[in-house]
């Protein structure tokens, strides 16, 4: 006992103290994909602290600058500070992509509940209208829609929850499927208690669990489909500065600069995987039975 | 087999009624008036009437939703509006280039990935397999628009040993291909990560059973085991991911093409939608919606031949 306290290290005595985070924090990967995470939060929430300029500030003499001590990360065709736009892009990013996955998940809760629950024709149709959403490759349905609709941020958030909706309502409905022969349904069922009582009281806590930790880890992936729009010109409208906004304007000025694509590019790489390598320990730590749902 | 078969082409068929229900119907759901939007503000009101009923907007809602049906049953995709050209011809013209785009870097997925789980996969734990790990990870966060804007950046801008837009000159084989190299492997980035991780999973699943071990304790060599016979079995999910792929690829496509201007169905939707010419976004989506639910159906019939254990008339969800 003696010989095992002196090699557990501080470290380990607070981990063990953490109940989730402390076995995430351990895997070095998981632990990694933590501090990207916690980074870009607090780039979220501290934007106007942190960041050196405002968003829209110009600095006309310096335009389509490299890093300097002035402007760390260089400046775009506008003037404007690189760095200070990234920063704030970190909050059009989380403020896209938080109610676009919530949207799905509530939508695609909804429906696979009823299917799930309903089963036979209802099943059968809901079945075929959700392979008929998916379909369409989600960029080209996304920008069928966002034609008509007109580019902005509520209708990207809105195309995208509808793009998402089908895969959570097969989740939910496979889910639903499992729990509703479990013994306790059975029971409450033979007790008499309604249906909307059976659905909400007793599938619902049981089937969310895994729905959250798919919604977490969809978030990097609406992250980089918000910037694919807005890197069209079918999302978030300049001079906004959403991450592929700022790509889009450094594609136009690719031959004077290097710098907007370079930093735009690498911030969306290193949230992406900051998000995939927590969201996947995470799982892994909270429901073994779910890994591999994705292909990892 | 043939009952399954059968079953799964209904449904086939039936996705794409309800993709063709859908595209009509969105024209109404969504505000403002197309045949306005195509021709702008200031068109005279003749001349919209006539794009609607060339759009066949004036008919009630069920009628047009028949014509848009049979239409897809004569294969007919209609009339471009501003040049009056048939769209069938505009897709011919673009869906070469993107196939092949799709094509080629699903093919460099598979020479590059492949191999790099398979390695991973007999080299457990070693710094190979974590420095595999890792790159194959974050491979599969790069997405295709930035994998291609970096490639463009290095290779084309700053080296200059790349040729930047374009298909090459026509009828020259050599710089079609030299054209192809970088959005192929924009295109194939997330995939070549995708593909590693996966084979590494399934082959270490597989090189787990009693068959490869009786084959190890006779003696066969190692590199035989592992790519003749392990792999064969290993392989199977990636075929079913495959399928899935080529549909995914199809929008990569999208971003691709767009970045170093190349011709091809993204190109083609993404002006139709720049000049709000709804009849080419219609024909487009319905053509890409098509090649991705054919790709599935390929993929599902290649499983099973491929296991023959896989009973999927009776698999659901």
């Amino acid at each position: 006992m003696e010989f095992q306290a002196r090699r557990t290290t501080r470290l380990q005595q607070v981990l063990d103290r953490i109940p989730i985070l402390g076995d995430v924090l351990r895997q070095p990967l998981g632990a990694l994909g933590f501090f990207i995470v916690l980074a870009f939060m607090l780039m979220v929430v501290f934007a106007p602290l942190v960041a050196p300029y405002g968003f829209a500030e110009q600095d006309i003499p310096s335009m389509l600058q490299g890093p300097s001590p002035a402007h760390l990360l260089g400046t775009d065709h506008l003037g404007r500070d690189l760095l200070s736009r990234l920063i704030y892009g970190a909050r059009i990013a989380l403020s896209v992509a938080l109610p676009a996955v919530s949207v799905a998940l509530a939508a695609g809760l909804t429906l696979g509940l009823i299917a799930g629950y309903a089963g036979g024709l209802v099943d059968d149709v809901a079945l075929v209208v959700f392979d008929s959403i998916q379909a369409f490759p989600s960029v080209i349905l996304a920008l069928a829609i966002l034609a008509l609709l007109g580019p902005s941020l509520i209708n990207v958030v809105l195309v995208i929850g509808l793009t998402w909706t089908p895969g959570y309502a097969r989740i939910a409905r496979a889910q639903v499927l499992r729990t509703k022969q479990e013994p306790y349904v059975e029971v409450e069922k033979s007790l008499g208690a309604s249906q909307g009582r059976i659905l909400f009281f007793h599938i619902l806590p049981n089937i969310i669990a895994p729905l959250l930790i798919l919604a977490a880890m969809d978030l990097p992936v609406v992250i980089t489909f918000e910037a694919g729009l807005s890197f069209l010109g079918l999302g978030v409208r300049p001079p906004t500065p959403s991450w592929g906004v700022i790509l889009a304007e450094g594609f136009n000025f690719i031959r004077q600069t290097p710098w907007p694509i370079t930093w735009a590019g690498l911030t969306l790489i290193i949230t992406t995987l900051g998000f995939t390598l927590f969201g996947e320990t995470l799982r892994d730590v909270l429901d073994p039975a779910l890994s591999g749902t994705r292909g990892f | 087999m043939r009952t399954y078969l059968v079953k799964r082409l209904l449904m086939t068929v039936l996705v794409l009624v309800l993709v063709t229900v859908y595209l009509t119907l969105l024209v109404h759901i969504v505000p403002g008036d197309p045949a306005k939007s195509l021709l702008g503000p200031r068109a005279n009101p003749e001349r919209i009437a006539k794009i609607r009923a060339a759009m066949n907007l004036d008919k009630p809602v069920l009628q047009q939703i028949g014509l848009a049906l049979w239409s897809l049953v004569r294969l007919d995709l209609g009339t471009d509006l501003f040049t009056g050209r048939a769209i069938s011809e505009l897709v011919v013209a673009a869906l070469p280039h993107t196939l092949i785009l799709a094509w080629s870097s699903l093919s460099l997925a598979v020479v590059i990935g492949i191999p790099l789980g398979v390695y991973s996969a007999t080299h457990l734990d070693s710094w190979l397999d974590r420095f595999t790990a890792i790159i194959s990870i974050s491979f599969i966060t790069v997405p295709s628009y930035v994998g291609g804007l970096f490639l463009l950046l290095i290779f084309a801008v700053q080296l200059q040993v790349m040729p930047a837009i374009g298909l090459g000159d026509q009828g020259n084989v050599l710089d079609y291909i030299k054209h192809l190299i970088l959005p192929a492997t924009a295109l194939a980035i997330t995939w070549v990560g995708y593909l590693a991780r996966l084979v590494r999973a399934s082959l270490l699943e597989v090189l787990n059973q009693t068959y490869i071990r009786a084959e190890m304790a006779a003696g066969i060599p190692q590199r035989k085991i592992y790519y003749r016979y392990a792999l064969k079995n290993a392989i199977i999910p990636t075929v079913a991911v495959l399928g899935v792929g080529i549909g995914k690829l199809m929008a990569g496509a999208v971003f691709v093409e767009l970045i170093f201007t190349r011709p091809g169905m993204g190109t083609l939707i993404y002006n139709a939608i720049q000049a709000r010419n709804y009849p080419v976004v219609r024909a487009g989506v319905l053509v890409v919606a098509f090649l991705f639910v054919a790709a599935n159906l390929l993929a599902d019939v290649l499983y099973t031949y491929l296991d023959p254990r896989i009973q999927l008339g009776t698999k659901r969800g």
